[in-house]
């Protein structure tokens, strides 16, 4: 039996209780947002003192620049390889950690870490480690034999900027799936060893299949994340380079904006990122979800 | 088809608990084997021993004369039945029964055989494609006993399979558990805490007390001569009521008898041996009795009574009543009143006799 509470007082009371919820949602997400969608329709002169109306303008320049395309695709490119990795090494560590180790308390604290780093400081990090005349870790790898420069190898700054970007959002993801390893009742587990399933096939057949709606929560929740908080990450490590070969949406919002100053294409900018992620998100939705219900 | 012999089994756990302190026995090829306790006697753990889920400390399971000890739970040739039903959320009944099956690669045809064969014997035949949040409880219960059949094992382990279940159902299903069984004549192991499940389901009965074997026999044989003061209060409901005598107490009534040893010992009635009547028996025991409580079920009625003729414990009171209460089971719903006093006597046949600390029985 579900019971409801009865409100017999103030009609207003409900409503006093979702307002803060509602006024930080409209604060830092409905305005801004919208205010995003109106500056993309503007221009600003180069003293941003007056704004004129272009219509659409700035996304027809935005479609038009070759590197806007670039940026897309490496921003494919590193979420598809952050959000694989971080999930992939994030369940490996989990089901590890789920067996009856004794010293488990200590490998999951340890795990959970780096997500307490904050993004920038996680970048200056990853940053100096592999520096390729400072890096602790770029001689051993100068010693095998790798000519190591993030600094002018495109392809080395991108496996550093996935790299810094995966050891954090490992700790989130580490955290949900282990705790929906935990939720999977092991007398299920058990019956699947009777029934003749060796450890390989049990994982597969029986708990990723029930970690599924941890999985799609978490494909949602990194999907989100790479395309907008790895922005403290890249720029603490490339800063979008070498030759903008780290250059990713969000951080073209930034540095066309920020730094280049044109403000009605950064806007225009954020306004296409915005529909991508709400797109995938609802696609996601749609389609994934419907896989996971059992 | 294969007997289950348990020589000497222990299980200490790291901390150095000791939850199975030796234990023997053997169930024969088609048997019904009930092991029967109270919650943390071990019985759950011995057969999760048997089934390869818990590791043995020492001594040796035997399934059908092959030591199982290092073998693993899918190799025991065995199957499950878990209290929770452990069926697979995310399949259909059918692939939850096929599972087993498709892990040792039979052929589709004959797979599909067996399932639809189970699946006729359980009445699942229209729930095949239904996933098991879609199925009610008993219908769960069903899946589960026919993922266990479609294996054809050697053993069938079941771990308290009807606890979650409604009281109505789990009396159906519990009948037809024993047809099943019978039908398939598959040797069985059973655990339970039910003693009524106990007793109507077992071939053999293991009663159980802190990892130890308490009395393993028949159900009637263990009924009629319980082996200890704690069979005689487990088996049986309600449970028997246990009586501390000294020892000039038990001359006294025992006179004739040289068993009965000139020590204190523990007088034991069930509660459904007495008769309400003035007439003494004679070598019966006659109590006089202050009725304290009465509960009529509508086909007998107990009463619960206090003894006038107070006679002196010597221990404390091992059975479940306070001291000095007795439990009379009378037919029908006729009842003295509350307050009445009564004399409740049994014969002298009816009577069970233990060692003061209650680890023996001592034949009358």
């Amino acid at each position: 039996m579900e019971k409801s509470a009865v409100f017999n007082g103030s009609r207003l009371l409900p409503y006093a209780l979702l307002a803060p919820q509602l006024i930080i949602t409209f604060v830092f997400f409905y305005w801004p947002a919208s205010q995003a969608v109106l500056q993309s329709f503007k221009r600003e002169d180069a003293f941003g003192l007056v704004s004129e109306f272009v219509g659409l303008e700035n996304y027809q320049a935005l479609f038009a620049q070759p590197e806007y395309y670039k940026a897309m695709l490496t921003t494919l490119v590193f979420s598809t390889l952050v959000a694989g990795l971080s999930l992939s090494i994030a369940l490996l560590f989990a089901s590890q950690a789920d067996k009856n180790l004794k010293a488990a308390p200590v490998y999951k604290t340890f795990m959970i870490w780096p997500y307490a780093v904050a993004p920038a400081v996680a970048g200056v990090l990853w940053f100096f480690i592999f520096h390729p005349s400072l890096g602790t870790l770029a001689r051993p790898l100068r010693g095998l034999g790798l000519d190591w420069n993030p600094l002018l190898d495109g392809n080395h700054a991108m496996a550093l900027v996935v790299m810094s970007a995966v050891w954090k959002q490992i700790a989130y993801n580490f955290l949900f799936f282990l705790a929906g390893l935990q939720s999977i009742p092991k007398s299920v587990i058990e019956a699947g060893a009777i029934d003749g399933a060796g450890p390989m096939r049990r994982f597969w057949t029986i708990i990723f299949p029930l970690l599924s709606p941890t999985t799609f929560f978490l494909l949602v929740v990194n999907v989100v994340y790479v395309f907008f908080d790895t922005f403290g990450i890249i720029d603490a490590v490339t800063g979008g380079g070498p030759a903008g070969a780290t250059t990713t949406m969000v951080y073209k919002v930034y540095a066309d904006g920020r730094l280049g100053g044109d403000l009605g294409g950064s806007a225009a900018q954020s306004v296409v990122l915005m529909v991508i992620v709400i797109a995938l998100t609802a696609v996601q939705f749609k389609y994934v979800e419907r896989r996971v219900q059992y | 088809m294969a007997n289950v012999v348990l020589r000497d089994v222990r299980k200490t756990y790291a901390g150095g608990f000791e939850a199975i302190k030796g234990i023997d026995f053997e169930v024969g090829d088609g048997q019904f084997c009930v092991l029967v306790g109270p919650s943390g006697c071990g019985k759950s753990t011995l057969l999760r021993m048997v089934a390869g889920l818990e590791t043995i400390t020492s001594g040796d399971i035997d399934i059908g004369g092959r030591i199982v000890n290092q073998i693993e739970p899918a190799d025991r040739d065995i199957a499950m039945v878990f209290q929770n039903y452990a069926l697979y959320p995310h399949m259909t009944v059918y692939n939850n029964m096929a599972y087993g099956l498709r892990n040792r690669r039979m052929p589709e045809a004959e797979i599909d055989t067996r399932v639809q064969e189970a699946a006729r014997i359980l009445e699942l035949g229209t729930m095949l494609d239904r996933k098991p949040k879609q199925l009610s409880g008993g219908q769960r219960q069903r899946v589960a006993m026919g993922r266990a059949i479609v294996r054809q094992p050697k053993v069938f382990l079941f771990d308290e399979p009807l606890s979650n279940l409604d009281a109505k159902l789990r009396i159906a299903m519990r009948v037809e558990i024993r047809k099943l069984q019978r039908r398939l004549q598959t040797t069985s192991i059973y655990v339970t805490h039910d003693q009524l499940e106990a007793m109507t389901l077992a071939d053999i009965l293991v009663v159980m007390n802190g990892g130890r074997v308490e009395q393993i026999g028949n159900p009637l044989d263990i009924y009629q001569k319980p082996a200890t003061t704690f069979v005689a209060s487990f088996i049986g409901a309600p449970p028997m009521n246990l009586m501390p005598l000294r020892s000039d107490e038990i001359r006294a009534q025992f006179a004739s008898d040289s068993r009965a040893a000139s020590e204190a010992g523990i007088l034991g009635i069930r509660p459904e041996d007495f008769v309400i009547s003035s007439e003494t028996i004679a070598g019966g025991i006659a109590l006089d009795l202050t009725v304290e409580a009465i509960e009529r079920v509508g086909a007998e009625t107990f009463i619960y009574g206090t003894r006038q003729n107070e006679i002196q414990g010597v221990a404390a009171n091992p059975g479940e009543l306070p001291p000095g209460e007795v439990i009379v089971r009378i037919p029908g719903a006729v009842a003295p009143a509350i307050g009445e006093r009564i004399k409740a006597v049994a014969p002298r046949e009816n009577l069970h006799l233990f060692s003061a600390d209650g680890r023996k029985r001592i034949d009358l």
